[in-house]
């Protein structure tokens, strides 16, 4: 069986795996009771009106890690090709791999020195 | 024409079937996945758990079910209704997904594709966009907390749970699931290698972090955030979330299962055809691993959310990338002397970034983060 096949079957299963969602749903929206009120559509606040809206931008903690984040995956895709493949290319595309992962280890390295890995409170 | 339209519907037919398998079994699975961690954590906790519907409480699931469709849905003032509705419907589709990249068979898998292993990580790191979507369109401050704590935790710990699976695509050259089995009828299960054990550990933590479970529950830690990204859910769209969840910790279990226990083999069960065997065999590993992480629950409590990403960047990342060259020399150095070499890296590599990890802050004058905020 060809792999174009199999990605036909896959998006086949895309469309039919939302029965299991829709159906449910669907259901729900004729048996449940639908009484909508002022009190209970607010947002829940432990019985406090909201402060101020909701969607604003505020400091996340973890921009920084967001970039090595992007580093990390993708060097995983150069990995994984290469992990494929990693029997044949013997010890020649090893020492490759380990000085491209050395290179970004030594960058984990440096931001960690430079503190950008603490959570600051 | 008269040749190739049976042909076609044949075609069709059977993955009809194939779907229709997966879509039947997966989610009652689910419902008594539940059930076994209702009752387990019961007897951890010293009570009885679920008994009164049906015999010994085996009905609850379903009485959970009618009790979930027959809730009332509400929507919060204010939201984005349309996203509000798809979030639910975007985090179970990923997830019933996976079941059809996993073998429970020799030839018994729904979708045999060549990149099977990525393929399954890639699906498995979208619930987080299904949950940032729940979190920000509720428009309440609770679910956002836990929709930006989710893509914290997914950004930390989606870089060790790649890194770690890289070994196995290393030593059996190939990224298909059933490759992957037939290499550990030949070599043994890579559980009991060196790398083949720190990288299931690995796994396994990431991959509980991934959906979410005890103790990487943040998104949803129900004693912080009232329910997290689900606080305004309420009915179907809520039990939804829940599916999610308890499918993809099946698949999780499934997948460790499949890369580190021999996946289907075993013993041939008597009295059972040989696909029954494996089926059952891969289905006793993967419940068995399932307990684990219902065991995890029970006993242990949530991270805090400053330690869950230091661990995730200061331990778990560099012992992954010395898992990667303790996996090399193993392959290239067979016999004593590798397993030793390559088990002593990690260790070593483990035991010097735990104790980096564990060290009080270090006080800097000026760092970079300093001067950018």
């Amino acid at each position: 069986m060809s792999d174009y096949r199999i990605y036909l079957f896959l998006a086949l299963f895309m469309i039919g795996a939302l029965v299991v969602p829709v159906l449910p749903i669907a259901v729900a929206r004729f048996i449940a009771p639908r009484k909508p009120g002022s009190i209970k559509t607010e947002p829940y606040e432990c019985g406090t009106v909201t402060e101020g809206d909701v969607w604003v931008q505020f400091k996340l903690q973890y921009y920084i890690f967001a970039i090595l984040f992007v580093v990390f995956d993708v060097e995983a895709l150069f990995l994984f090709p290469w992990a494929v493949v990693f029997k044949e290319v013997g010890p020649e595309g090893l020492i490759a791999m380990v000085v491209f992962i050395g290179i970004l280890t030594l960058g984990l390295i440096y931001a960690w020195q430079e503190g950008v890995l603490e959570w600051e409170t | 024409m008269g040749d190739i339209m049976p042909q076609w519907f044949s075609i069709v037919l059977l993955d009809i079937l194939k779907m229709a398998l997966i879509l039947a079994v997966v989610p009652p699975c689910m419902m008594y996945t539940t059930q076994l961690e209702r009752k387990a954590i019961a007897r951890i906790q010293d009570r009885f758990g679920p008994n009164r519907v049906g015999p010994y409480g085996l009905a609850q699931p379903f009485a959970d079910m009618i009790k979930m469709l027959v809730k009332e849905d509400i929507v919060p003032k204010g939201s984005d209704k349309l996203c509000h509705l798809l979030a639910p419907l975007l985090i179970v589709v990923p997830s019933l997904f996976l079941f059809t990249l996993l073998p429970f068979g020799p030839g018994f898998i729904a979708a045999p594709i060549s990149t099977g292993l990525l393929f399954f990580m890639a699906l498995g790191s979208t619930g987080t966009l299904a949950i940032f979507t729940a979190g920000w369109t509720s428009r309440s401050a609770f679910p956002l907390l836990g929709a930006i704590r989710n893509a914290a935790q997914l950004i930390a710990y989606e870089v060790p749970f790649v890194l770690a699976s890289a070994v196995i695509p290393m030593i059996v050259g190939s990224l298909r699931m059933t490759d992957i089995v037939m290499a550990q009828s030949v070599s043994g299960w890579f559980i009991f290698t060196p790398w083949g054990f720190t990288a299931f550990l690995l796994l396994f933590t990431a991959g509980l972090a991934e959906v979410n479970r005890t103790p990487f529950d943040l998104p949803e830690a129900e004693s912080e955030l009232v329910g997290g990204f689900h606080t305004e859910y309420s009915g179907m769209k809520f039990g939804l979330f829940y599916l999610a969840e308890y499918v993809s910790t099946i698949a999780l279990a499934v997948l460790l299962s499949v890369l580190f226990f021999g996946g289907w083999a075993g013993p041939r069960i008597p009295f059972l055809p040989a696909l029954g065997s494996a089926i059952l065999w891969i289905s006793m590993k993967s419940f068995l691993l399932v307990f684990v992480t219902i065991w995890i629950r029970g006993t242990w409590p949530r991270f805090r959310v400053d330690r869950l990403m230091g661990f995730a960047w200061k331990v778990m990342i560099p012992v992954a990338l010395a898992n990667l060259v303790g996996a090399a020399v193993w392959f290239y150095c067979p016999g004593f002397i590798g397993t030793a070499v390559s088990a002593v890296l990690v260790v070593s590599v483990f035991l010097l970034t735990s104790q980096l990890w564990a060290a009080p802050k270090p006080v800097l004058t000026t760092t970079w983060a300093d001067q950018t905020s």
